[in-house]
């Protein structure tokens, strides 16, 4: 990076009597100087004049690094030996060249300043390519993956997921139907250059309804003038597939700069060790582009990616009643096995994203610039069920999600103050298609919200900095459903909610739920640099969340876990008070971060068994979403170690408590204590050759709420009355997985990598309490990948 | 300032009027094809016919499904009984029965007689020679009472053990109906 970058390195030499000097002059990249520059150097801090320049004296000459920095500029760090008065003149690259300026905005690139991100690289995004979003996030200690099979998989991040969980591409809010714990982020993977992970709802220009954490996915960052490829074929033993993936980048300083990336994924069924997991192939075709052009005040940018995927679900984890799921459970094998196939039958998911942006980056000054953001999103979620009637091919649900997001964001930076205001509207609407032949899920609605935040962070001393925030969003949600009589009664809507009633068809009330809410959010905390690169972060930050459609609306069974599941349009906001701090170290012979936390959460919303219906498939419980104080507490903890040159350990583990106040119980889906130990090799030669072994330690998860349950099943051609299992998570698992590659020069400019890995080496047998498969199937079994990587 | 706090409330306004649309046409009602709400036994021995009904109106909803019958059954006697799955949340009433003899392959109905409530025999077969269930004879035993299991599996395996003389067992497949009659024998 930094040998791409043109810059002017002047040595003069001059006598000067008690003090050293270093000074200079610091223009852009079209000469012109600039002022307010930051500059730092030991314990010294000074900033260019007018003109750009800029003055400091040490007392002693010796080895020093000096850096420059500015919210407007990319900062640059240089290694100086100090002898005699030096003249250091530096150019600085505007960071609008990147063509996607996502959280790279304040000097130190962060989306928060008291909130430690971890961040995820390129080449361990790389090392997914034919995986997702929700595999590549487990690399950060803290996160777990809540999966349905093997293909679906969602963040868990400090114990929360889904709607808690919110996921920004560029800057915007990826808006797919995340209320579903079935529904993955509909993003693919080779479109992210780099992700950062904050843990909890402290990145407020985001949203102040992150309760769990903040995801953000950065595209592909774009340097001066180059045009850069790569193409990426990853194939699978487990599976019996691959992807292929293939980028192309085109950056100039001015004017155009161009990318483009495109990715094939095509799997048949995984194996376990045992058996085939029949109907869990999957498919995914996504395509991506984008187009900035560059002007010296105005950077206007554009994008567009598709995402289209189609993924097989276990055709045994299809169950009709309360029966069928006892028997699963209780035979431990699947009810459906069949033989290797790439086909996808019933039931299978099939979704559609579409993602536009436009964005202007203005600079209005040397400190402060403005960013108008405009993007469409049009998701289409297809849900096929195995029918009673074969020739009936048509989707079982069919949603359509279109989603306006309009920002404003504004930075600015006085002196040792950086100020963040900015404000968003969105706009939603949801059509559930009514001709389907099965009552929608979820129903279409429209909602709407606006939001304004202001966070500053103040730079108290040199090693101090101060944060503050603030955000109020308000929103209103109106549905279009049909109930049910006999479930409106039930729910005892009548006194309430009556006004909600439009009209009356048949057995049903046609009602349109109308819903406003108004959240406040704020953030607090600092961040403390120590001597010897330790660094600590300290954080306490109030939000709120809305309770999404599911929450609300949800009415009707669930076919893979054979529950009947109620929303209540009672349901209020719930709130969030986290509190959190990171200790970290980051050195050349050993690093580690350490960070506990604690987020109360009054009102948390969740789904808990509260009886039993009949109907004509047999008695089924019933699960109603309610709320309860919860208190989620944990730490995560990584540590890594260089030693003898060529060996890197690594340690990543992370222990969370979920605690129901109200009931006195464990929560429900918490992920167990997971220990993960990886052991590098890189002996510096043969082709960069690099080794790693991985052991991953998940322990059983001992607290949970007991929601076991009575019910009269057929045994022996006789009805009786059995408990169903549903409760205990299944018995920890010990997993190692091995990963090498090397690098090949192919000419000066181009080099091939290959990798070859193997997932699950010894080919366990094993259930996670966290996949939502795991009363049906064991986990997939050993996989050879072999991953060739072009870069041209 | 002024200008941002007047668009602000402006804005705030929009966001919570937008969705006032006063179209209250009701969009279309979801036929719902998947539903089954009543499963209805009938028993005929050449003279009276006795017709056992379970039937759930409101489908996943909270109503419970309700028993009738038309009479009791007599004791020790032969019964040649037939059973229609119906879905009467549709006008027409939609007959299930059709599409299962079509796809019969696929679908299975297994009976469990409380002790003591005599014996069920399949009589008709499907294209592989395995029972169907639609069709069925029952020999009552002496007077007494229980309960009868009606289950229609979907995509049952129907060679596995037991299953073609209607054990439920191993059957395996998923469950489009189960329900439970009370039988009174006289």
């Amino acid at each position: 990076m930094r040998n791409l970058l043109s810059y002017v390195f002047l040595l003069v030499t001059s006598f000067v009597s008690a003090q050293i000097s270093i000074s200079g002059k610091v223009t852009d990249e079209f000469n012109r100087p600039i002022e307010n520059i930051h500059i730092h150097i030991q314990n010294k801090t000074t900033s260019t004049d007018a003109l750009g320049n800029y003055t400091v004296s040490m007392s002693s000459g010796g080895k020093y690094t000096i850096e420059f920095s500015h919210i407007s500029y990319q900062s640059e760090v240089r290694k100086i030996v100090l002898s005699e008065a030096l003249i250091l003149n530096i150019q600085l690259k505007s960071k609008v060249n990147q063509i996607e300026e996502v959280a790279i905005q304040s000097k130190n690139t962060n989306a928060t300043n008291s909130q430690k991100e971890n961040v995820i690289s390129k080449s361990t995004i790389e090392r997914y390519s034919s995986q997702n979003l929700g595999d590549v996030l487990k690399e950060i200690s803290g996160v777990s993956a809540l999966k349905t099979g093997n293909s679906i998989v969602k963040p868990i991040i400090n114990g929360l997921h889904s709607n808690r969980v919110v996921t920004l591409n560029q800057g915007i809010r990826i808006e797919d139907q995340q209320w579903g714990v079935e529904h993955a982020p509909n993003i693919d993977v080779n479109s992210i250059q780099k992700i950062k992970v904050i843990k909890g709802a402290s990145a407020l220009q985001y949203g102040g309804d992150a309760i769990g954490g903040v995801v953000l996915l950065e595209p592909n960052l774009i340097k001066t003038d180059t045009l850069i490829g790569k193409t990426m074929l990853a194939l699978h033993s487990n599976g019996r597939g691959g992807s292929a993936a293939t980028s192309l980048f085109r950056a100039k300083e001015k004017g155009l700069n161009w990318n483009f990336n495109a990715t094939l994924k095509y799997f048949g069924d995984r194996e376990t060790k045992n058996y085939v997991l029949s109907n869990s192939g999957n498919r995914e075709q996504n395509f991506s582009t984008g187009l900035s052009y560059q002007l010296a005040k105005h950077n206007f940018s554009t994008y567009y990616s598709l995402y289209n995927s189609q993924v097989g679900i276990l055709k045994a984890s299809h169950i009709g009643n309360t029966n069928d799921l006892y028997n699963a459970i209780v035979n431990f094998q699947p009810a459906v096995i069949e033989d290797f196939t790439y086909n996808l039958a019933h039931p299978k998911q099939e979704a559609t994203h579409h993602f536009l942006k436009f964005q202007d980056h203005i600079s209005l000054s040397d400190a402060s610039s403005l960013d108008l953001v405009y993007s469409f999103q049009w998701n289409n979620r297809k849900e096929f069920d195995v029918r009673r009637n074969s020739q009936n091919t048509g989707a079982a649900l069919d949603l359509n999600l279109k989603t306006h997001i309009f920002k404003v964001d504004f930075q600015t930076q006085k002196g040792k103050l950086e100020l963040k205001n900015g404000m968003n509207l969105f706009l939603q609407n949801n059509e559930a298609n009514p001709f389907t032949g099965v009552r929608p899920l979820i129903p279409t609605f429209f909602k709407n919200e606006i939001g304004f935040y202001s966070v500053s962070s103040y730079e108290l001393k040199e090693s101090l900095v101060l944060e503050l925030g603030g955000r109020i969003d308000f929103s209103t949600i109106e549905a279009s459903k049909y109930y049910l009589k006999s479930r409106w009664n039930e729910r005892n809507y009548d006194e309430a909610f009556s006004a909600f009633i439009q009209s009356e068809v048949g057995n049903q009330y046609f009602t349109k739920p109308k819903f406003n809410y108004i959240n406040f959010a704020g953030n607090v905390g600092f961040k403390k640099t120590f001597h010897h690169d330790y660094i600590w972060y300290f954080n306490m930050n109030f939000a709120s969340r809305n309770p999404n459609v599911s929450e609300l609306f949800s009415d009707g069974l669930h076919h893979s876990n054979g529950q009947i599941e109620l929303g209540d349009l009672r349901i209020q906001q719930e709130k969030s008070f986290k509190v959190a701090s990171t200790l970290t170290k980051s050195w050349q012979k050993y690093g580690f971060e350490i960070q506990p936390y604690v987020n109360v959460i009054n009102d948390f919303i969740y789904l808990r068994p509260t009886g039993f219906e009949t109907t004509i498939r047999g008695a089924f419980p019933v699960w109603a979403f309610q709320q309860t104080n919860a208190v989620l507490s944990g730490v995560d903890i990584a540590f890594n170690a260089y030693f003898l040159e060529k060996w890197t350990y690594n340690l990543g583990t992370a222990y969370v408590n979920g605690w129901d106040v109200s009931n006195k119980k464990h929560l429900i889906d918490v992920p167990p204590l997971k220990i993960v130990n990886g052991l590098k090799w890189n002996p510096k030669r043969w082709g960069n050759f690099k080794a790693e072994l991985k052991n991953e330690w998940v322990f059983t998860q001992k607290q949970f709420p007991n929601f076991n349950y009575q019910a009269d099943i057929i045994q022996n051609n006789q009805l009786v009355s059995v408990e169903v299992p549903i409760s205990q998570p299944p018995k920890g698992y010990n997993l190692w997985h091995l990963y090498s590659e090397m690098q090949f020069e192919t000419s000066k400019k181009t080099n091939l990598v290959i990798a070859f890995s193997i997932d699950n080496l010894t080919n366990e047998a094993y259930r996670d309490y966290l996949n939502r498969q795991r009363f049906f199937v064991d986990e997939m079994g050993r996989n050879f990948q072999i991953q060739l990587k072009f870069n041209y | 300032m002024k200008n941002l706090k007047n668009i602000s409330l402006v804005l705030i306004a929009i966001v919570f009027t937008a969705c006032n649309n006063d179209d209250n046409t009701p969009p279309p009602v979801t036929n719902e094809e998947e539903l089954i709400t009543t499963v209805k036994v009938t028993l005929s021995n050449g003279g009276t016919q006795i017709v056992l009904q379970s039937k759930d109106l409101d489908g996943d909803g909270p109503g419970a499904p309700v028993f009738t019958t038309s009479g009791n059954i007599l004791a020790n006697t032969n019964y040649t009984g037939t059973v229609e799955f119906l879905n009467e949340s549709v006008n027409p009433a939609d007959n299930i029965t059709a599409e299962i003899e079509e796809e019969d392959e696929d679908h299975q109905i297994f009976y469990q007689l409380a002790a003591g409530l005599g014996s069920l025999t399949y009589t008709d077969s499907d294209a592989n020679n395995k029972p169907v269930g639609l069709a069925f004879t029952y020999q009552t035993n002496a007077a007494s009472t229980g309960n009868l299991v009606i289950t229609l599996r979907h995509l049952p395996n129907k060679s596995a053990a037991g299953v073609s003389t209607g054990d439920i067992t191993n059957a395996g497949g998923s469950t489009d109906a189960q329900v439970t009659l009370p039988i009174t024998i006289q």
